[in-house]
């Protein structure tokens, strides 16, 4: 019987010839990584054991991303805790504050390629499918593990294959791809497996948007999601980094739990309302829900091409003197320095300025209702983020809808939410 | 570990994801006492905290302690003095966690339907049991594999990991 690419990918890393949906299995890692909110508990936990070498310091990422530059004494001490561990162990991928959000950084400097195992403290590790790797989120006790021990026992998961034929139109993302995935299958439609993404419109997708996607599998339950390397992966890989590269695919003969497809082009930019990622409308659906904050940024949109979709539609309203609404506050916070500086070479952190937002150091923050933009009672915010949970950008009475750049930046300069066309083509219909 | 659990519910409903178990905003300690003084703020029950008695159980429904990976939610809940959670089901990361923690969780889908707020029910976690005392009720739970019994058994990941590691380990 055929395998995965998900199977393929654990068996090598098991040292077996096969492995199938149901077996437990000890596999080596290619990279551990934990950041300044898990990386605390898994540093104590290895203190507590005694334990107190790493497996290999060049395959350990600890990233200060979510509660930095410090807010507070509680998060610099335990930056600082994560900071001396990695001096004492010389771990090679440790990034300072303001580098970026670990699942822009690992894919961007080349510290992740197709087909390594990768493991973090962090739910959205699953991000790293997108270029073929096997990637899935771990608490803090298998991280501490597998710094020791350089592995971890993972259940092979099923996989369910999603096939998007066709094109996507104007301002359809692969934000919107995955909302519509979710929307379909619930938060818990792909609990404990793979979830597979393939198909012409997947492939018409650039790398940073199947980065989108695989960040949301978590939203659905998934333990990892994955894109087959194809040239437009291999391109994106080639210049930053210079280890041997195995690439895997999926056997035609392989087995799947189930198969969904759809024409993506019958997709429209979608809105996922409180409180579940599950909860998805469309735009026009939700054009009459007046906002209070916008959030540009995260995990899953904050990456270049995020920035110049929203930059494009800013920099349409401003060409007919539109800016963001007096009662809107928008934040921008590109997901990493390099980001951060390709946007300034491009003049998109000017366009966000001039329009009247906001623009911050790399940070998770408000995604997690961190800081950099925490939400009162009763405030509604639209936000390129992953999750609309109660509480989750602030206040528990407070409400984020989750949205493509585009319709979260069309939504800043009209107050509401609102189609990225109402700001780019037709006249404003900016509420009263 | 007690393998026998009396206590009474607080029923959660489905989807009962890490934030509001432990809302992020006190993700600025691992302190577990700490962490245990507002578990379950942003849930249902904001005052599950300071009600809820030692040995009280959580009972929820499906998709239990979805979302982040934050292994601050199980500890959180185990330092609140919860014996055991029963659920519907659980999310894949926090399922790791409560196992790798040492917080007892059993998956018991017609349990659930039946237990109400406030009743008095025990878990017989190795036979793999729940029955509703308040009204007599039996339900059997699924049990775990094998080999995760086996980390479970050695008392937690980091155990299984040092029997493992003998060598490197400094005693």
């Amino acid at each position: 019987m055929g395998m995965t690419i998900t199977q393929k990918i654990l068996a090598d890393h098991a040292g077996r010839k096969e492995v199938y949906p149901g077996d437990l299995i000890t596999a080596k890692i290619d990279l551990a990584m934990a950041n300044d909110v898990t990386a605390p508990l898994a540093i104590k936990i290895l203190e507590n054991h005694n334990l107190n070498g790493v497996f290999d310091s060049e395959k350990i990422a600890l990233v200060l991303s979510h509660f930095v530059p410090a807010k507070d004494i509680k998060s610099a001490q335990q930056a600082k805790l994560v900071r001396d561990f990695a001096r004492k162990h010389n771990i090679k991928w440790f990034f300072e504050e303001g580098e970026g959000i670990e699942h822009a950084l690992l894919p961007e400097k080349g510290i992740v390629v197709p087909g390594d195992l990768v493991v973090g403290a962090d739910s959205h590790t699953c991000t790293y499918g997108g270029i073929g790797a096997f990637a899935t989120g771990v608490g803090s006790t298998d991280i501490a593990y597998a710094i020791a021990t350089g592995e971890i026992w993972l259940r092979v998961p099923e996989s369910m294959k999603f096939i998007f034929y066709g094109k996507a139109k104007p301002w359809v993302t692969g934000k919107d791809f995955i909302l519509h995935v979710i929307g379909e299958i619930g938060v818990d439609g792909a609990l404990y497996k793979a979830m597979e993404f393939e198909g012409e419109a997947i492939k018409n997708l650039s790398v940073e948007q199947r980065l989108t996607i695989t960040n949301m599998a978590i939203e659905a339950g998934g333990k990892s999601g994955i894109i087959a390397p194809d040239e437009k992966t291999l391109e994106y890989v080639k210049n930053r980094s210079n280890r041997e590269i195995k690439i895997y695919h999926s056997d035609p003969d392989a087995e799947y739990h189930s198969v969904y497809e759809w024409n993506a082009n019958s997709l429209e930019p979608l809105v996922a309302w409180p409180y579940l990622p599950s909860n998805v409308h469309t735009v026009g659906e939700s054009s009459h829900i007046k906002i209070d904050q916008a959030f540009i940024g995260s995990c899953t949109n904050g990456r270049i091409e995020d920035l110049r979709l929203a930059g494009a539609v800013f920099k349409a309203a401003l060409k007919r003197g539109k800016k963001v609404h007096p009662y809107v506050r928008c934040i921008v916070i590109p997901a990493s320095k390099e980001v951060y500086q390709q946007a300034l070479r491009e003049g998109l952190i000017d366009v966000f300025l001039e329009a009247g937002c906001v623009v911050s150091t790399p940070t998770c923050g408000p995604c997690l209702g961190g800081h950099m933009g925490v939400l009162a009672e009763g405030e509604k915010c639209i936000s390129t983020s992953n999750r609309n949970f109660p509480g989750r950008m602030g206040h528990p009475k407070s409400e984020s809808y989750l949205a493509n750049p585009a319709v979260v930046a069309a939504s800043a300069i009209l107050g509401r939410i609102a189609h990225p066309e109402e700001v780019v083509k037709a006249q404003d219909l900016v509420r009263t | 570990m007690k393998t026998v659990i009396r206590g009474r519910v607080w029923k959660f409903g489905d989807n009962v994801d890490t934030d509001q178990i432990i809302p992020a905003r006190y993700l600025n300690t691992s302190d577990p006492h700490e962490l245990a003084k507002h578990v379950m703020e942003d849930s249902e029950h904001p005052d599950f905290a300071y009600k809820h008695r030692e040995g009280d159980i959580i009972v929820a429904g499906k998709n239990f302690g979805s979302g982040s990976s934050r292994e601050h939610a199980p500890i959180a809940i185990k330092y609140a003095g919860v014996p055991v959670v029963v659920a519907k089901s659980f999310a894949r990361i926090f399922f790791r966690n409560a196992i790798n923690t040492g917080l007892p969780i059993v998956e018991a889908p017609e349990a659930v339907e039946e237990i109400r707020h406030g009743d008095e029910i025990e878990v017989n976690l190795e036979k793999g049991i729940v029955t509703n005392l308040s009204t007599g009720k039996e339900f059997k739970a699924t049990s775990f594999p094998e080999e995760l019994q086996k980390i479970l058994k050695a008392g937690g990941l980091m155990e299984y990991a040092k029997s493992k590691l003998k060598g490197s380990v400094s005693e």
